[in-house]
């Protein structure tokens, strides 16, 4: 290699080396693009796939269209979806304190209990993709963080009736 | 009224006066300097840096002060007790006597001593020990590998530096910080920075290197050693060596703009400001050029200042000495 | 502290090739897994002599969990969302692998539409990948800022396709004969801006990165692999591409709309990690090129063909090789007629590749390592599965 040679790779070297001084440069005079959170929120929301809510019948916001057929707790990989109905009242049991059961139940037409562990759910939709009357949709709820374990146990039946009263 | 170092008569007062001052004076500017160094990254990143304690988040290096003194400092098991808390101290201290003889003003020169370079060279020199002791004595692989690293870097950055500053040496006739400033003016072309800029360029690739800055953070280097020497290190033990590696950076940025850029001399301003400003302006330099570019493999590390420096340092200073010897 | 003995890190079957070290003057080094650079949870023995690599030895096994036989356990629909799980930086690909093999299983037909948004979704999901490497990358070899930049672009890429698929990272949206939903009205002309953005950036990443002296030293001639190497150990995408072979499973075994589709197939013939990393900046563009053209090609119609709500496939067994960003995403489905797949063997490709390095690592200094592996582009839980 001559001695040319050797100082040409030098200065495209150095130049290179000014020239991402150059654009760091630049970048440092630009805006800054973060969206300082809690001051400022994010404009997407709207697209999130938050956890899972139940829709209300078209003529009755607070009631679920879900038929307690029980196929979303059969579709979910995770088993975090509980769906209880009162257990048919056997001959001989009448006045005793009603029973809950998982559903299916006979002569059960909605749920009693509706809840989704959202500890356990990892946001698949295969449960709605499963419910055979559309009863279930994603939530646009970014704002998961409790303090307990337990507090995930989301109540999806008083959460409907809270958001048909809004 | 600025404070007149001067008026103390004896030199024993002045030298303990002055190190309180320079303690003060690192502190308080290493502080600054970390505030600088994240709000810097931060923009450069865009991104707004520290943001939300105090305004503009001056206060987060105080923060993270009182959080690092906070922690528990915890030893490996196998490390060498004494070489293990030894370093850190070690690390700072050599820096500190470093500010002594940098002018910072006609009047705030703490200690005029006509070696002043010398005694820089040399306890910047020390630092280098520290990263050993620290490296070799917390009993852990990725602290000797970065031991190891930084001695063979600090020897080699060392001979192009100590070269570098010959020159300028040789130019100025003189080896006290003071005297050499003085024989620069107060405009640009009067510098030595600009009359010598191979002097110039090569001395501040060297001071990167010399403090183990990106691009030549090899011994701390983060994807490849974890944290290098001081990765055992917890709580103070690793706040010190922060505050050494920052308080270098000053060393190196106050003797360049000392023997490069005119220290204090500068037109309508304070000395000190002056002084200050192009520290400054150095110290934004390093910062900018660590947030810029990727890390230099060590071969080629030890290549750029054996191949490519020290000679370049050698014909610079042959030129130096020519150009004196017939200039008379 | 327990004492250092050879004899017993000699029989410790993680290191079971490693003869005792000390007495050889040599160092033995657990590089992970916890090390910044190993992206994850992937260990590396390394037998150090100084700085100097004697040999390397990845250590796998960390985030092992168990797709496969989870696979097993799980119905057909069940298993689906564990594809976003495998390999979370191209979580597409294996969507479409697995979705690919059970629908040529239970031969359903998907509609052109739903092949369409499949095409555009993935190559997205392959420019916010390849975006992600080279941040990460750049991040291996100590510049900080790129990985900001690159992490600025790729939050567009990820709105776009939450408003598609509603997550944005851990994808689970084809489903059996299409995708979950339709795409926004506002998808193409988003794509499209999109496209022109990351085209007017790329010349940025070119200056500030590319080119630049440090990262060239750091990169080239580093970990040079020929492609006899590369076949022997079964690399594919970007790392044969980088030795020189032009092979690309979407051209060899074209699949679903890919053949309608022009674009040229990268590869460079040096081998090294710099000829790795030229192989995924051009990939961004070549993404970019197929989605204008798979977006404004889009046809109408149905997203999916009508899929049983209960999956049960006629006995047999299937195959789906797709391209992801990182190689050969292959799915193999074998039915025994039931509910549930009778066995799942998933081929990932960062597998293969990584077995190369310690081949490559073999001679090279500690931080060449580091460099070649992150030009391999490993995702540490599509390796264990």
């Amino acid at each position: 290699m001559s001695v040319s040679q050797l100082f040409e790779e030098a200065y495209t070297g150095l130049k290179s080396l000014v020239v991402g001084l150059g654009i760091t440069g630049k970048a440092f005079c630009q805006p800054q693009v973060t969206v300082i959170y809690p001051k400022q929120e994010v404009d997407n929301l709207s697209s999130f796939r938050g956890h899972v809510e139940l829709i209300g019948k078209d003529d009755d916001p607070s009631v679920p269209r879900c038929v307690a057929c029980g196929a979303c707790v059969k579709a979910c990989p995770s088993n975090c979806l509980t769906i209880q109905c009162p257990v048919p009242v056997k001959e001989g049991d009448e006045g005793k304190p009603v029973v809950m059961g998982p559903a299916p139940q006979k002569g059960s037409k909605t749920p009693a209990v509706v809840i989704v562990d959202f500890s356990l759910c990892s946001l698949c939709g295969q449960c709605a993709r499963a419910c055979p009357v559309d009863s279930l949709q994603f939530s646009d709820n970014p704002y998961m963080v409790r303090l307990d374990r337990k507090e995930f146990q989301i109540d999806l039946l008083a959460r409907l009736r809270r958001m048909a009263a809004e | 009224m600025t404070p007149d170092l001067m008026s103390f008569d004896h030199p024993l007062t002045r030298l303990v006066v002055g190190l309180l001052c320079v303690f003060a004076f690192v502190g308080l500017n290493g502080l600054v300097l970390v505030w600088v160094e994240r709000k810097v990254a931060g923009h450069v990143q865009l991104r707004p840096g520290p943001l939300h304690v105090g305004p503009y988040g001056l206060l987060q290096p105080i923060v993270d002060a009182v959080k690092l003194i906070g922690k528990q400092l915890a030893m490996p098991a196998g490390a060498d007790k004494y070489l293990y808390w030894a370093a850190p101290l070690l690390a700072f201290a050599p820096v500190t006597v470093c500010f002594l003889p940098l002018p910072f003003d006609p009047a705030l020169a703490p200690m005029r001593l006509n070696t002043g370079l010398v005694l820089i060279l040399a306890f910047s020199g020390l630092g280098v020990l520290s990263l050993i002791l620290a490296g070799w004595g917390s009993n852990n692989k990725w602290g000797l590998l970065g031991a190891a690293r930084s001695v063979a870097q600090s020897v080699a950055y060392e001979v192009p530096l100590l070269l570098s500053v010959m020159a300028v040496a040789l130019t100025a006739g003189s080896l006290d910080l003071y005297e050499i400033t003085t024989q620069q003016g107060a405009w640009p072309w009067q510098w030595y920075g600009v009359k010598n800029p191979l002097a110039f360029f090569i001395f501040l690739v060297c001071a990167v290197a010399e403090t183990n800055r990106a691009p030549f953070d090899l011994p701390e280097a983060e994807s490849e050693l974890t944290a290098g020497f001081h990765t055992e290190y917890s709580g103070m033990g690793f706040g010190l060596f922060f505050l050494a590696e920052y308080a270098s950076m000053i060393v190196v940025s106050g003797v360049a703009a000392a023997l490069f850029l005119g220290g204090w001399q500068g037109p309508f301003l304070p000395g000190i400001l002056w002084f200050l400003v192009k520290v400054y302006a150095i110290l934004l330099l390093m910062i900018w050029m660590r947030w810029t570019y990727p890390r230099v493999r060590f071969d080629q590390l030890l290549n750029l200042s054996w191949k490519w420096l020290t000679p370049l340092a050698l014909i610079d200073l042959v030129l130096v000495v020519i150009v004196a010897g017939f200039g008379g | 502290m327990q004492a250092f003995d050879p004899k017993t890190l000699a029989q410790d079957p993680t290191s079971v090739r490693f003869e005792p070290g000390p007495t050889e003057d040599k160092l033995i080094l657990s590089m992970g897994p916890q090390h910044p650079s190993t992206h994850g949870v992937l260990r590396i023995l390394l037998e150090l002599d100084g700085e100097y690599i004697v040999r390397a030895e990845p250590v796998l096994g960390y985030v092992h969990r168990m797709h496969e036989w989870m696979g097993q356990e799980k119905t057909y629909f069940q298993f689906m969302p564990n594809m976003g799980r495998v390999d979370y930086l191209h979580a597409m690909a294996w969507n479409w692998a697995y979705a690919g093999s059970v629908e040529r299983l239970a031969g359903i037909e998907v509609p052109e539409r739903a092949e369409y948004i499949r095409v555009a979704v993935t190559e997205l999901n392959r420019i916010s990948s390849h975006l992600l490497w080279w941040g990460a990358y750049l991040l291996d070899l100590g510049a900080f800022t790129p990985i900001m930049y690159a992490f600025d672009d790729r939050e567009f890429l990820l709105d776009i396709l939450q408003a598609v698929t509603g997550s944005r990272l851990t994808y689970s949206y084809f489903t059996f004969g299409g995708v979950y939903n339709d795409v926004p009205e506002d998808f193409p002309k988003r794509c499209l801006d999109f496209v022109k953005l990351l085209r007017s950036r790329l010349p940025m990443y070119r200056d500030l990165v590319t080119d630049n002296v440090i990262l060239r030293g750091r990169c080239e001639g580093i970990g040079e692999m020929d492609v006899e190497l590369a076949r022997r150990y079964g690399a594919t995408g970007p790392v044969l591409r980088g030795s020189g072979a032009a092979v690309d499973t979407r051209r060899a075994e074209p699949y679903s709309v890919y053949p309608r589709f022009d674009f040229p197939i990268p590869s460079y013939p040096q081998g090294d990690a710099m000829a790795r990393y030229m192989v995924r900046m051009d990939e961004l563009e070549t993404s970019c090129s197929i989605i204008e053209q798979a977006v404004s090609t889009m046809p109408g119609g149905p997203i999916a063909a009508k899929a049983p709500k209960t999956l049960k496939p006629p006995k047999g067994e299937a195959c789906y090789a797709v391209e992801g960003a990182r190689g050969k995403i292959l799915v193999h489905v074998r039915s025994d007629g039931g509910p549930k797949p009778y066995r799942v063997k998933l081929r990932a490709p960062g597998f293969s590749n990584l077995s190369v390095f310690a081949e490559l690592a073999r001679g090279t200094l500690l931080a060449d390592a580091v460099s070649i592996l992150g030009s391999l582009d490993l995702v540490i839980p599509e390796i264990d599965r």
